[in-house]
């Protein structure tokens, strides 16, 4: 490594080579760089969304794919994640002023018992990334709480993390709930976690497990796809 | 440092080939009625007796060691039930219990207290700081070694200052300890640790464990690539493995692991060829499980160490390609090239 690598200047790349940058500087995590070169697209009359879509759902989406195949592991995952809300901040703002498309809305929360977030994180700041509207309900939730938000919140989809094999059968209990009152089928119910596995998420009567945030991302956005289909198909 | 005074475990490694531990606390309290997402370090209090059972039937299974039901019984964890100010109270009585069950066993069985991550995550990325961190389970080893346990054991750690932490927590409880991390993420830990950076570690550690390796992770191939993994590279301390029976399935409204007793035994006589001396089961393992892993251990001609075909092919397959330690691991080729800034 030479010095002259660190004198990248930013504002002296062109559009291509200055995403490509952010790209990179996601991945390695860098903040600042990512706040600077989103204000710097933004001064290029960059529409927001496209900041958003082009800049950073694309370098989160090299991130989120190397998670799933092992190159990158947590940490490096969470420092990109912050890097990427860095720009979320200047971007959100923006992109509700510009009334850019609204991807969708999520509710998450790690089931009662269960201290672990790591997860849920993840997929909460790689959702926000792809531009889905999160609403995060934090850790330990009883069905009560999923309940409640989704009654305030009106979401399209729920999302249910567990990281304990003395916690994932909770996600059944919010589900069963859901079927009792009616409701369930309002939803489309992702479920994850480490100890989880696709027959399990089918067995509790989930639309779908997802192995880790990229798949839990795709996944939504194919959901969404249906359901607007459906929309079109039923106006 | 000051010698430390004879420690039951070492005595056992030392007179035994090899120890069989015991299965997972959590899945077979489920068997016992516990209710999902209730804490189980509460029943040391409210149902000692289904606790006692729990041990007891390790032991009759035949396990020279078990572990206490007090994964969980950290003030971080214990505080999602308001019930952070008993950590040291629930593993004080966690450990009594077993104290009593091993002592009234009628041969050596040890007590070891098992304390689990904290569920937070550390500073830098994280907000738990590493003083904290020491404090949380410096308050458990202390309930702990009130109650009378043989050594601490910390389990199921993802990160190295955690692990860290822990070690430096025992230190300061005059406490002999095991630790063990969880590979279950391409055969590294979340956190990306791999086998034999865990060796690594652990040679910085100045409180060295008497015995370290891994629990819980995917399944029991992933386990013997790991129980591999440190064979290649430690020196001298006793390995453990402790994997699950299988991975989990959902039937009847039950959570059930797929590893049958048969397998677990299989498993068992195959790690100790991989060079394991403390063998045991983690989530899903019965005493069903245990009986079978005992008899099979009992009557096993130590072999060579196993390739990693012989693993799959007795085992089923690995859940990743590489376990990150054979240079086959993918990688991602990089574009531009601002240096890294830590």
């Amino acid at each position: 490594m030479s010095d002259q690598d660190d004198d990248i200047v930013l504002s002296e790349l062109n559009d291509e080579d200055l995403v490509a940058q952010m790209f990179d500087d996601l991945y390695d995590g860098l903040k600042e760089e990512i706040e600077e070169g989103v204000n710097i697209l933004l001064g290029r009359d960059w529409a927001p969304y496209r900041v958003l879509t082009e800049a950073l759902v694309g370098g989160m989406t090299i991130v989120g794919n190397d998670f799933r195949d092992g190159i990158l592991f947590v940490p490096e995952v969470l420092l990109a994640a912050n890097a990427m809300k860095g720009g979320m901040a200047i971007l959100k703002p923006l992109l509700i002023a510009t009334g850019a498309p609204r991807v969708g809305k999520m509710v998450i929360g790690t089931v009662k018992g269960d201290i672990h977030d790591i997860g849920k994180n993840l997929v909460g700041m790689m959702m926000e990334g792809a531009g889905f509207e999160i609403v995060d309900l934090g850790i330990n939730n009883s069905v009560d709480a999923y309940l409640e938000a989704i009654d305030r919140e009106q979401p399209d989809l729920l999302g249910m993390s567990a990281l304990l094999t003395t916690t994932m059968p909770y996600m059944k209990v919010v589900i069963d709930t859901m079927i009792e009152k009616g409701i369930r089928d309002d939803y489309t119910i992702l479920v994850g976690g480490a100890p989880l596995n696709e027959e399990f998420g089918k067995a509790i009567g989930a639309d779908a497990y997802c192995r880790d945030a990229a798949v839990a991302v795709e996944t939504a956005k194919e959901f969404m796809a249906r359901k607007h289909n459906q929309m079109a198909t039923n106006a | 440092m000051n010698p430390m005074p004879t420690n039951p475990l070492r005595e056992m490694i030392n007179s035994k080939d090899y120890i069989l531990a015991d299965g997972a606390t959590g899945t077979n309290l489920f068997n016992m009625g516990l209710s999902s997402g209730d804490a189980p370090e509460l029943w040391n209090k409210s149902a000692p007796k289904k606790i006692k059972k729990l041990y007891k039937d390790s032991v009759d299974a035949g396990s020279d060691l078990f572990l206490t039901n007090s994964f969980g019984g950290n003030r971080s964890r214990l505080n999602l039930h308001g019930e952070k100010h008993r950590a040291a109270e629930f593993s004080r009585i966690s450990a009594e219990i077993g104290r009593e069950v091993a002592d009234s066993s009628g041969r050596p069985v040890i007590v070891a207290g098992s304390v689990g991550p904290t569920g937070e995550i550390m500073e830098p990325i994280g907000s738990l700081s590493y003083t904290n961190a020491v404090e949380i389970f410096h308050e458990q080893a202390e309930g702990l070694k009130a109650g009378g346990v043989d050594v601490v054991w910390v389990e199921t750690i993802s990160a190295a200052n955690e692990f860290i932490a822990a070690a430096e927590a025992f230190s300061l409880a005059n406490m002999e300890w095991c630790g063990t991390m969880s590979f279950d993420t391409a055969g590294r830990t979340m956190f990306g640790i791999t086998a034999p950076e865990l060796v690594d570690l652990i040679s910085k550690i100045p409180n060295k464990p008497i015995a370290f390796g891994a629990n819980c992770g995917v399944g029991s191939s992933d386990m013997l690539r790991t129980i591999l993994g440190f064979s290649a590279t430690n020196n001298d301390i006793p390995i453990i493995a402790k994997g699950n029976a299988g991975i989990p399935e959902y039937k009847n409204g039950d959570i059930c692991y797929n590893g049958t007793p048969q397998l677990m035994g299989h498993y068992a006589t195959l790690a100790r060829d991989c060079g394991a001396t403390i063998i045991g089961g983690c989530c899903g393992t019965t005493p069903k499980h245990l009986r079978v892993m005992r008899e099979a251990l009992d009557n096993h001609i130590p072999g060579i160490q196993p390739k990693l075909e012989a693993i799959t092919k007795a085992l089923g397959e690995f859940s990743s390609s590489s376990d990150g330690t054979d240079g086959n691991a993918p990688t991602r080729k990089r574009q531009n090239s601002r240096n890294r800034r830590k």
